[in-house]
Order: structure tokens, then C-alpha cells, then sequence
């Protein structure tokens, strides 16, 4: 991984997954019930400040490797955006939607 | 030099699509955004097999440079505006290597794909073929370019801009958090650099913050302007993004990019390194 830094293939959820040590922030982006691809979908620490950002897949997932702490994860799509928070006590799997309109 | 000698729009693109001496190319390091839709007419670029020496860990050289420019349907003259996916990271990457070869006229277009598809503008996957150029490089403008020694040197000398996020910077996080963290190297940054990540010079669309935010931003973190710098990431391309804020939009004169980065620096034997804010 040392030589890139583009984000991997985007899947909230990986079925029988072990996350291991890591803190994984992950969801789908939505516009009511159905799923919003290709938004940008922006993580923000406590302060606000950017961490990452990725581009959900067609269907609306995306995830992050982060660390312990209180997180926001914002999207941005052409037909809106939105946002939500997660607290990730520690790694696993921390699940999230956010909702744009 | 101004913003519009460096930086076009998502409107001016749209408008010049088929310009003559103009050529639009998409830089990414993962390409599949560029085949599932691309700006019409862009010819594609990738990152890794086109700009990387496939052995060594280092850029094409003068020779490889001259034969993908040649390849692509660039000519010398030719307009080059850059785009890309990752808030234009490997879109400024090439800028800088386009410059370090000697391309002059080249811009990044603003904001990047990113700022094209939040415009929803038509992204194209018609093939895109331009006919074969005869491409002359320069020799590698080092001026640009820092290596590691010199960052070494540069500690308590120079500015050090160390442009990955607060959590990288501090030794919390080996890799920005879309990836997963790694644990080749140490974590932490260079002493008496300063974090300034490369985030805060961008929009959440992805375009440029002006000329008074960025300079406001540099100056209240602590850039001596009259100090030479060297900007580093993990891989030299978000402070590439860095690079371009302080060099080509802010005008300051002795700006480098260390491509080696914590990737390099984070691995070396002997060297001093810091974590925490080093505040």
C-alpha cells in the first residue's frame, strides 16, 4: 500500500469480515431509501477538520480506516448533501448512513 | 503570476473543450474513474504506470517522459490542463512533473473532477485518440524538486510543510483514513516542521481557497516567506496540491516537493524524527 494512496473499492460491509485492529467507519449514502452513488463523502474529526474523503461506489457505500474518537462524515452529491456523526470507541466495524437531499 | 496563468474553471473547460493547442488529460492513480466517464476529449494519464519508474522508486526519466507525452498526442506547444480525482492530488503531481520537465504551459483545472460532476457537467467514454507528437523534454528542473538529505538539513533552517492530516502528523495514523494503516515505518514527521494539511488550502469542492485565505492560512501556522520550503506528504503528491498553493498561486519563490516523503524519510536510519503536534 506504501506506494499509493488512492482508496480501495468501496464496500460498507464485507460479509464474515474480521477488521482486525482496525477502526473502520463505513455506511451508504441515501436519498430516502434508495442508495446515492458516486457521492464524495468527506470524514471529519471532533474539530471539524478533514481526515479523508472517498468516492461512495454506484451503490452508495464507503468506508474509512480510522482511529478511536467521535467522527463526522459528510457527502457531497450534485443533487444535495448531507451528514452524520459516529463515535468508534475502537476497531470493528462502526456503521453509518448518511442522507442527502 | 496569476491564478489564471495556472488555475481554469469548470465553466472555461466546458467552453474549450475542443480548442485548438488545447489538451485536456485526467490524472489518477486508480484509472477506472477515467473509464467509466471522462471530461470529452481527455486523454487519460495514470499515475503509476506512466509517471513511475517501474524498477527503481523514482519518475520515468527524460527519455520515458518525452515518449508518454509523445504517445499521448502532446505537442510542445500544446495547452495542458490537468485533471483529476482525489481533490486534483495527482492532477498537481503531474503539474509539478510537467513544470520539473520543462512543460511550461500547463493548469490545473480547478476543483478537478470532483468539482465537474458536483457541476453536473457530461463526463464522455468515448475512446479518445490524438495523433502521435514528436515531445522534446528539458532536463529535470531540480529547483523543484527536494531530496532527503536536504530535508535533513532543512530542520530548524527552512520551512518544512508537512501536509498530511493532524493524526498522521502527530504519529497517530501511518496513512490517511481511506486507507488501511500500515506499519513499515515509524509514525511521526520531521522536526520543526509545521502541519498545515493540504485539506485546508482546498474548498470542500475540491477548488483553490483564494489568494488572501491561503496567505492567511500559511501565515498564521508560521511560514517564514522569507525562508526557502520544502512541502512533504506520505507519497509527494498531496504536497504537490501544497506545492501549487505555495509556489504557483502565492507566488513564493523557493518552494520544493519532497516526492520521497514520509514514505522515504519514516524508514531512514539515523535520522530524527518527532511525534506528537511538536508544538
Amino acid at each position: 500500500m506504501a506506494d499509493g494512496c488512492g482508496a480501495p473499492a468501496q464496500a460498507a460491509v464485507v460479509a464474515g469480515e474480521d477488521t482486525g485492529d482496525q477502526v473502520v467507519v463505513a455506511g451508504k449514502v441515501l436519498a430516502g431509501q434508495a442508495p446515492v452513488g458516486g457521492a464524495y463523502v468527506r470524514l471529519l474529526n471532533a474539530d471539524g477538520d478533514f481526515a479523508g474523503e472517498v468516492q461512495a461506489s454506484a451503490g452508495g457505500d464507503f468506508r474509512f480506516y480510522a482511529a478511536p474518537g467521535s467522527w463526522t462524515v459528510r457527502a457531497l452529491h450534485r443533487t444535495g448533501n448531507g451528514e452524520a456523526s459516529v463515535r468508534a470507541e475502537g476497531p470493528g466495524l462502526h456503521q453509518v448512513a448518511i442522507a442527502v437531499a | 503570476m496569476s491564478r489564471e496563468d495556472v488555475l481554469v474553471s469548470t465553466e472555461w473547460a466546458e467552453q474549450n473543450l475542443e480548442a485548438d493547442g488545447v489538451v485536456f488529460a485526467e490524472v489518477d492513480e486508480d484509472t477506472s474513474a477515467y473509464d467509466t466517464g471522462h471530461i470529452p476529449g481527455a486523454v487519460k494519464i495514470d499515475w503509476r504506470t506512466d509517471l513511475q519508474d517501474p524498477v527503481r522508486r523514482d519518475f520515468v526519466d527524460k527519455a520515458g517522459f518525452e515518449k508518454l507525452l509523445s504517445e499521448k498526442g502532446i505537442s510542445n506547444d500544446d495547452q495542458v490542463i490537468l485533471y483529476g480525482g482525489n481533490n486534483n492530488w495527482f492532477a498537481a503531481y503531474a503539474y509539478w512533473y510537467f513544470k520539473l520537465y520543462g512543460h511550461q504551459n500547463v493548469r490545473l483545472l480547478d476543483g478537478g473532477r470532483k468539482k465537474w460532476e458536483l457541476d453536473g457537467r457530461a463526463l464522455s467514454t468515448d475512446e479518445v485518440k490524438r495523433a502521435a507528437t514528436n515531445y522534446t523534454a528539458k532536463d529535470q528542473d531540480l529547483s523543484l524538486r527536494a531530496f532527503r538529505d536536504e530535508v535533513v538539513d532543512a530542520i530548524n533552517t527552512k520551512n518544512l510543510v508537512d501536509v498530511r492530516s493532524p493524526d498522521e502528523f502527530t504519529g497517530k495514523l501511518l496513512a490517511p483514513a481511506h486507507l488501511p494503516q500500515e506499519s513499515a515505518q515509524r509514525a511521526g514527521h520531521v522536526p520543526s516542521a509545521l502541519n498545515v494539511p493540504w485539506a485546508k488550502a482546498a474548498n470542500e469542492d475540491g477548488t483553490f481557497k483564494s489568494d488572501d485565505e491561503l496567505r492567511e492560512l500559511y501565515q498564521e501556522a508560521g511560514l517564514d516567506s522569507g525562508k526557502a520550503t520544502i512541502a512533504y506528504c506520505r507519497i509527494g503528491e498531496r504536497s504537490s496540491h501544497t506545492w501549487f498553493a505555495l509556489h504557483e498561486l502565492l507566488g513564493l519563490s523557493d518552494v520544493k516537493n519532497y516526492d520521497g516523503s514520509w514514505t522515504e524519510y519514516g524508514s531512514l536510519v539515523g535520522v530524527p524524527v518527532e511525534t506528537g503536534t511538536g508544538a
